[in-house]
C-alpha cells in the first residue's frame, strides 16, 4: 500500500495550480464555483467553454483515455488529481457527462467509426454532452422508458420525451436510450444511441426552471428524429448492458462534490476567522468550530474514498457497490455542507446573489436548493442502496 | 499510488483471522472479561509464538521489522474477535515509543523482551479532570540529582495489575500547562509508592486509578528528552488512536456480518427479514460506515508508517470511526431485536466495546478540536 503521489504527479499538481490561478482571473461575476455554473447561464457556459478548450489543448481533459481518441493513457488517479486542483480553485472545465460517462461508454461499446467521430471533440473540450435517459414516467425505474426508436431504411426514427436533461440547451451531443422492441421483456428491448444535436432534425428543447430559478434542466422532445443506424452504441436491444457500464463510470467519476466541499470549507474557515459578530470572531464560537471541524473530518474521509476508488478503477477491480456507496456519501455530504454553511452564516446565509449582504454572493442559498437534487440524479440514494444491498451484501432483490 | 496489500500483508491478515477464529471465541472473551487480571496468559503466549508482539519491532531487537501499517492490519483482525487485552498499549503504543525515542540501552533491554511476549506495558496519560492535551498534564516529576520523584494521580490506565512497566507522562517544568516541560518516564510497576485500584467500565475491561506517591525513577528511564516529551506523547496518541480505529473497523465489520446473517435467517411475516428494503438499507448504511472508516484509517496508518504529516488524517480517522462504529452497533443491535439486548448475545459485547473504544485515545470532541486547529480556526 502506497498512497504517495509520484514526483511527476506532484509536479503536475503545481502546473495545474498555476494554470487555474490564471484561469480564475477571468471568471464572470456570477460564478459560484459549483458544478451547476456551466449549465445555468450564458456567461457561465462561455467561461466553461473557454476553460475546457485550454485544458483540451494541454491534453488534460481525457487523460485516462487511449491516445488514439485524444487521451494520454494516464491513470484515473492522475485524472482525479487534476479534478482536485480544479475543485480547489472552484474552476470549470470538466464535463462529467462527456468525460466521465459517454466517453468511457463509447470506448468500451462503440464502433471504431463512432469513437473517431465523437471522442476527439470531447477530449479537446469542444463538445459538451448531455444525457437522454430520464422520462416523465421513467426515472429510478429507467427500464420503464417509452421513447421509441423504429428502424426505417438506414435510420432509426425516434419519438418520445426525455426530461431533467442537465445542460441540454448548451450540449452538442446527446446519448439516448430508447425502446427498439416492444415484444421483448422491458430490459431486453432497449438500445443506446449517441447523436449530434445540431445535425439532427426533430429535436425540441424546452427549459425547466430549478427551485432556485435557474435554467439547469430541459425537456427534450423527439418528433420523427432520424438517427443513422451507425449511431447505435453496442447492439440493437442490448442497450441495457451499455447503460449499466455507463452508470459504473458515472458513479466512480463523481469526485467533484467532495472537491467542491473542500474548496468551500477553506473559504468558510477564512470567513469565520475574519468576520466578527458581537465583537467576537465567528471562529471562536464553539458551535461554529464544531460544525466546521465535523466537515473537515467528512471531507478527509470523502477524499480518501475518492482516491481509493480511482486507484481501484486503475487496477480494474472497482466493485460496483463501492462506487454506489461513494456516490451516496458525496452527494449527502454536499447537501449537509450547504445546510451547515447557512446555519453558520445565519440570516446572512439566506440572502440571494446581488445583495451586498450576501456572503459568498449567495452561493450557499443557491446550493441549499440545488444540492439535494444530486441525491436523486445519476441514480437516487435508494437505488444506490439497492445496488449495495445486492452486490455488496448479497441480499435478495426486495 | 497503489492501494493493494502485499502478499505478506495478505498472509498476515488471513493467518490472524484463522487464529482469532480458532483461539479466541467469544466464550473466551467473556471469561477474560470476568477474570481478575483481564487477560489470558495462555493466549498471550500463543500470540507471542506467532511473532505478533515483535511485528513492528526492528530486526536487531528480535522483532520482524514490519511497519505500523502491518500492525494495523493485525489489530483489525483482533478487533473482529474482540481480542483486546494489553496488546494495543504494549505493542502499538509503548514498543513503538521505545523504538522511536528510546536510548540504545532501553531498546536493547526492553524490545526483545516485548517481542518474546515477556513484558507487558501500559500508558498512564490522563489525569482526574484532564483530557489528552498537554495542559492537562499536572502530575509532577521533580529532579533530584540523577533521579526524579513523581507525585500525583493518573486515571483510566489500562491493565496496570498485569504490567511490568508504566509509561508515565509527567510535568518536569512550566506549571502553566504549556507543551514544553513534559517528560515521559518508564516506571517499573513494582516501584515503591506506586499504588493502584481498579474500576469496571462499559467495555468490560478493567481500568485503574494509579497513585504515584513520591515514586523515585532514575533519569536514565526517560523516554526521549526531558522537558521535551510532547513529540513522544503526540506520537503515542497517534499510534494509539489509529490502532484503536483498526480494532474498531475489524469489530464493526464483524457486527455487519453478524447482522446480515441474522437478517437472512430471521423469519417474520413468513419471509426472511433480509427481504425487506428497510432492513437492507440499514445494513447498507452499516457497511458504508465500515468501508469509509477503513479507507481513512489505512491512509492515516500509512502516513504514520511513512512518518509524513498526518494530524488531519488521524483526527479525521478517529472522529469518523468513533461515530461510525457506535452507529453500526446501534443499528446492528436494533436489527437483532430484543435478543440483542441480552447479556448472552454477542452483539451486546460489541455494543459495549464500541462505546469504550470511542472514548479511548481521544474522544470525538478532542479530535474535532484537533481538526478545527488544523483547519486554521
Amino acid at each position: 500500500m502506497d498512497f504517495r503521489l509520484s514526483l511527476e504527479q506532484e509536479a503536475a499538481r503545481r502546473e495545474y495550480e498555476a494554470f487555474f490561478e490564471e484561469v480564475m482571473k477571468d471568471s464572470p461575476e456570477s460564478w459560484f464555483g459549483t458544478m451547476e455554473d456551466m449549465y445555468s447561464s450564458e456567461e457561465g457556459n462561455a467561461f466553461y467553454r473557454r476553460t475546457a478548450r485550454k485544458l483540451g489543448e494541454r491534453g488534460w481533459l481525457a487523460m485516462s483515455w487511449p491516445r488514439e481518441y485524444g487521451g494520454r493513457a494516464a491513470s484515473r488517479v492522475d485524472q482525479l488529481l487534476l479534478q482536485e486542483v480544479m475543485g480547489d480553485y472552484g474552476a470549470p472545465g470538466y464535463d462529467v457527462q462527456g468525460l466521465g460517462m459517454l466517453g468511457p461508454t463509447l470506448i468500451r461499446h462503440a464502433s471504431e467509426e463512432l469513437k473517431k467521430e465523437y471522442l476527439p471533440p470531447i477530449a479537446r473540450g469542444e463538445a459538451m454532452v448531455c444525457q437522454g435517459w430520464s422520462e416523465p414516467n421513467a426515472g429510478s425505474d429507467l427500464a420503464a422508458l417509452t421513447t421509441r426508436a423504429v428502424e426505417d431504411g438506414d435510420d432509426f426514427v425516434l419519438n418520445g420525451q426525455k426530461t431533467w436533461t442537465t445542460g441540454a440547451r448548451f450540449a452538442d451531443f446527446i446519448y439516448v436510450v430508447a425502446r427498439t422492441d416492444l415484444e421483448q421483456p422491458r430490459h431486453k428491448g432497449l438500445s443506446y444511441f449517441v447523436l449530434n444535436i445540431a445535425e439532427t432534425k426533430g429535436i425540441t428543447i424546452r427549459p425547466i426552471l430549478s427551485m432556485a430559478g435557474r435554467y439547469l434542466w430541459s425537456e427534450v422532445y423527439f418528433d420523427d428524429a432520424r438517427i443513422p443506424k451507425r449511431n447505435l452504441v453496442g447492439e440493437k436491444n442490448k442497450g441495457w448492458g451499455v447503460v449499466l457500464s455507463g452508470m459504473e463510470h458515472e458513479r466512480s467519476s463523481l469526485g467533484g462534490w467532495i472537491l467542491e466541499c473542500k474548496h468551500n470549507l477553506r473559504n468558510l474557515v477564512k470567513f469565520c476567522n475574519e468576520t466578527r459578530w458581537n465583537g467576537e470572531a465567528l471562529a471562536k464560537k464553539p458551535t461554529v468550530r464544531y460544525r466546521l471541524a465535523q466537515m473537515g473530518v467528512e471531507v478527509q474521509v470523502g477524499l480518501s474514498t475518492q482516491y481509493r476508488l480511482a486507484a481501484l478503477a486503475d487496477q480494474g477491480t472497482l466493485p460496483m457497490h463501492e462506487a454506489s456507496a461513494a456516490k451516496i456519501f458525496a452527494t449527502q455530504l454536499y447537501t449537509r455542507f450547504s445546510e451547515m454553511a447557512i446555519d453558520i452564516l445565519s440570516q446572512y446565509g439566506a440572502v440571494t446573489q446581488g445583495s451586498k449582504w450576501a456572503p459568498f454572493s449567495g452561493k450557499f442559498e443557491f446550493l441549499y436548493q440545488t444540492a439535494p437534487g444530486w441525491e436523486l440524479a445519476a441514480g437516487s440514494t435508494e437505488i444506490q442502496k439497492n445496488i449495495i444491498a445486492q452486490w455488496g451484501l448479497e441480499f435478495p432483490r426486495p | 499510488m497503489n492501494i493493494q496489500l502485499t502478499e505478506e500483508q495478505e498472509m498476515l491478515r488471513s493467518s490472524a483471522r484463522g487464529f482469532v477464529d480458532k483461539e479466541c471465541p467469544t466464550t473466551l472473551v467473556r471469561q477474560i472479561e470476568d477474570s481478575e487480571s483481564g487477560y489470558s496468559p495462555e493466549l498471550w503466549k500463543k500470540m507471542a509464538a506467532l511473532g505478533w508482539m515483535g511485528l513492528a519491532i526492528p530486526g536487531e531487537y528480535e522483532g520482524t521489522g514490519g511497519s505500523f501499517l502491518d500492525l494495523v492490519l493485525l489489530i483489525e483482525e483482533m478487533g473482529r474477535g474482540c481480542l483486546s487485552g494489553p496488546f494495543l498499549s504494549t505493542v502499538a503504543v509503548a514498543a513503538m515509543a521505545i523504538a522511536a525515542a528510546g536510548t540504545e540501552r532501553q531498546k536493547q533491554e526492553l524490545l526483545p523482551q516485548i517481542a518474546r511476549g515477556e513484558k507487558i506495558l501500559t500508558l498512564a496519560l490522563t489525569e482526574p479532570g484532564g483530557g489528552w492535551d498537554a495542559d492537562s498534564i499536572r502530575i509532577s516529576a521533580n529532579a533530584m540529582n540523577d533521579y526524579y520523584v513523581i507525585s500525583g494521580t493518573k486515571l483510566f490506565v489500562e491493565d496496570v495489575s498485569i504490567t511490568d512497566y508504566v509509561l508515565c507522562v509527567a510535568r518536569t517544568n512550566n506549571d502553566d500547562g504549556s507543551e514544553n516541560g513534559i517528560t515521559v518516564f518508564l516506571l517499573n510497576t513494582a516501584s515503591l509508592g506506586l499504588k493502584y485500584s481498579s474500576f469496571n467500565t462499559i467495555g468490560g475491561t478493567q481500568q485503574y486509578e494509579v497513585v504515584f506517591d513520591s515514586v523515585v525513577v532514575p533519569a536514565t528511564n526517560i523516554i526521549g528528552e526531558p522537558d521535551n516529551g510532547r513529540t513522544v506523547v503526540r506520537h503515542m496518541l497517534d499510534w494509539g488512536a489509529i490502532a484503536k480505529c483498526a480494532e474498531m473497523i475489524g469489530a464493526a465489520r464483524q457486527v455487519v456480518d453478524m447482522t446480515v446473517a441474522h437478517a437472512k435467517e430471521r423469519i417474520a411475516y413468513e419471509r426472511p427479514i433480509a427481504s425487506f428494503q428497510v432492513v437492507q438499507h440499514l445494513c447498507v448504511d452499516m457497511l458504508t460506515y465500515v468501508d469509509t472508516s477503513r479507507n481513512i484509517t489505512y491512509e492515516a496508518a500509512w502516513r504514520l508508517s511513512e512518518e509524513l504529516p498526518c494530524a488531519q488524517q488521524v483526527a479525521a480517522a478517529k472522529a469518523w470511526t468513533n461515530e461510525a462504529y457506535v452507529r453500526i452497533t446501534k443499528m446492528g443491535t436494533h436489527l437483532h431485536g430484543a435478543i440483542g439486548f441480552t447479556r448472552d448475545h454477542d452483539i451486546g459485547l460489541y455494543y459495549r466495546r464500541a462505546k469504550a473504544a470511542q472514548l479511548a485515545f481521544g474522544d470525538s470532541d478532542y479530535h474535532l478540536e484537533v481538526m478545527a486547529r488544523e483547519l486554521g480556526l
